[in-house]
């Protein structure tokens, strides 16, 4: 009797609601084991609920010198200092070099150059260059949310009707309307596109940047969880992480549609 | 699972496909002038530090670049020569790598085949997800020490889920009709599995190969700056705290060279497992 390749049929929402349960209980189940067969060693894996009290304790009381929501917030402004700057260095530029030849011609060899070291490779220069205060982790995120920044609107701005664009030159248009006006509108949809995927990427750098280098936000909480061997505030502060990064996506995902529909493209 | 991932992980790729310059069609100035853009920006370094136009503390002239180079390939600087950095670091990446890849393609494989899969290991891993790979240092430094372990597990997690990922959205792409034709010709499960599911889904999870390898290298420089005894992830480190700007070009040059020479490996096998597919990549 050979397989079903096709796949099973759409299951109904409910058994999928059943299947997608047993399979969470059964990870918190291991979990709970786990953390149950190792209690007579140092506190290598606290339990679930160990770990949301945790989570909860944080919420009012300061461990590395602020509470979660206080390290959450000075990492916030970290990200939205960085990821506006890359938005705002990155968008224009990509779109210069989508529409200008020559710039492109100048900035792609040095953009493909400088993309294959990671953001994270960026810390010791960063600490260099800008101090570990505010500028060097800036740079870091930046180094991180600026390639998908500039990717996305070159590439939209390569997606642009070229008759709109001739359009606009035999009426006249001054070049710096024609961006305003005609590339950067006919760049949106690759535009949100590539804006969500630089706050993924800006979001993971911050907190590679916070590991290594700044003394205060979620990062730093974890580090000095880790340094004091609090297992539990290690997990707190992953939690933390991935709800504010999904939290982050959502809006994001929200503002995508609201563009889109404002432009009758959905 | 969130379709979103797959798109992300889709239009970083397409991303990486339309960065590298198409020929201009207006001449070959312009061709010229890329040519000569990366000698100009060496030039412009030898020219800006020589004359002193940035501080020596800052940035590292071209002599003393060498000079860093030397002392890291033959007397060695952060416990070890370059090439043991290197092997080091090329050893964690590749167990790393592999791991995730033995974990991670089944899994995706299945989830994208079974639907009851899906159902099951879809929200444990939505859940895990959206941590970033690099939150899970602390973690692995608990858990396994400053050593080899952490580091692996690390990699391990990056380089997993753009495997799930691309190998789900790889299965789930493949055209009905294929599938229809093998399920009534008859083809053992196995047979399926080998040589209709997997080939079809190749192209993506290529992909995945590709986004895990990128992940893979910045979690093994995250992990290594946060705490090493050798790796390329330490040189850049221990320049760090020696205020040494050469040695750190050196170190980020490295990285970069080890990651570049990775993605032309795992070009290079992709040709070589997908003759089909290769006239549509040796365009790019």
């Amino acid at each position: 009797m050979g397989i079903r390749y096709t796949g099973h049929p759409p299951m109904g929402p409910g058994r999928a609601a059943v299947l997608g349960g047993i399979g969470l209980l059964g990870f918190f189940g291991v979990w709970t084991l786990a953390s149950m067969a190792t209690t007579g060693l140092p506190r290598l894996l606290p339990g679930p609920w160990e770990v949301l009290q945790r989570a909860a304790a944080l919420l009012g009381q300061p461990f590395a010198g602020d509470t979660l929501p206080g390290h959450l917030a000075g990492s916030l402004s970290r990200f939205a200092m960085a990821y506006g700057l890359a938005v705002v260095v990155g968008v224009p530029l990509g779109l210069a070099m989508g529409r200008f030849r020559p710039i492109e011609a100048v900035v792609a060899p040095l953009f493909e150059a400088l993309r294959f070291i990671a953001p994270i490779a960026w810390v010791p220069f960063a600490a260099l260059w800008f101090g570990t205060g505010v500028g060097g982790p800036v740079l870091v995120i930046f180094a991180g949310a600026f390639p998908p920044c500039l990717l996305s609107a070159y590439r939209g701005a390569r997606l642009v009707d070229p008759q709109l664009l001739e359009a606009a030159r035999m009426l006249g248009t001054p070049v710096l309307r024609t961006m305003t006006e005609v590339l950067f509108p006919a760049a949106i949809p690759s535009l949100v596109a590539g804006l969500r995927v630089a706050a993924g990427t800006a979001w993971q750098s911050l907190i590679g940047a916070e590991l290594i280098i700044v003394s205060s936000g979620i990062g730093y909480l974890m580090v000095q969880g880790q340094a004091q061997i609090s297992t539990a505030t290690v997990m707190s502060g992953m939690i933390a992480i991935g709800v504010v990064g999904v939290a982050i996506d959502m809006a994001l995902r929200q503002a995508e549609h609201a563009v889109k529909v404002r432009r009758g493209l959905s | 699972m969130a379709s979103g991932v797959t798109t992300a992980a889709v239009s970083k790729e397409t991303d990486r496909r339309a960065a590298p310059p198409k020929p201009a069609r207006s001449g070959a100035d312009l061709r010229w002038a890329r040519a000569a853009v990366l000698p100009a920006a060496c030039l412009a370094w030898l020219l800006a530090t020589s004359a002193g136009w940035i501080a020596p503390g800052r940035f590292p002239s071209v002599p003393e670049f060498l000079d860093a180079l030397r002392q890291i390939a033959v007397a060695g600087y952060a416990d070890g020569t370059l090439a043991q950095h290197i092997g080091h670091s090329l050893k964690l990446i590749g167990l790393g790598f592999l791991a995730a890849v033995a974990v991670g393609l089944p899994l995706g494989l299945a989830m994208g085949w079974s639907r009851i899969v899906d159902a099951v290991a879809g929200p444990v891993f939505s859940l895990l997800r959206p941590i970033p790979p690099l939150a899970w240092i602390p973690l692995a430094i608990l858990w396994l020490g400053l050593g080899d372990g952490a580091k692996i597990m690390v990699i391990c997690v990056a380089a997993f889920v753009p495997n799930v990922v691309n190998a789900y959205a790889g299965v789930r792409g493949i055209d009905r009709s294929v599938l229809e034709a093998a399920e009534m010709l008859g083809t053992p499960a196995w047979r399926g599995l080998a040589e209709v599911i997997v080939p079809a889904a190749a192209p993506m999870i290529f992909t995945g190969l590709r986004l895990s390898l990128q992940t893979a290298w910045a979690a093994l420089v995250a992990a290594e700056l946060v705490g090493a005894f050798l790796g390329l992830g330490r040189v850049l480190n221990v320049a760090q705290q020696d205020i040494y700007p050469a040695m750190i070009l050196v170190g980020m040059a490295t990285v970069a060279a080890c990651g570049w020479l990775t993605g032309r490996l795992l070009e290079w096998a992709e040709r070589k497992a997908m003759p089909w597919h290769a006239s549509a990549r040796s365009a790019s």
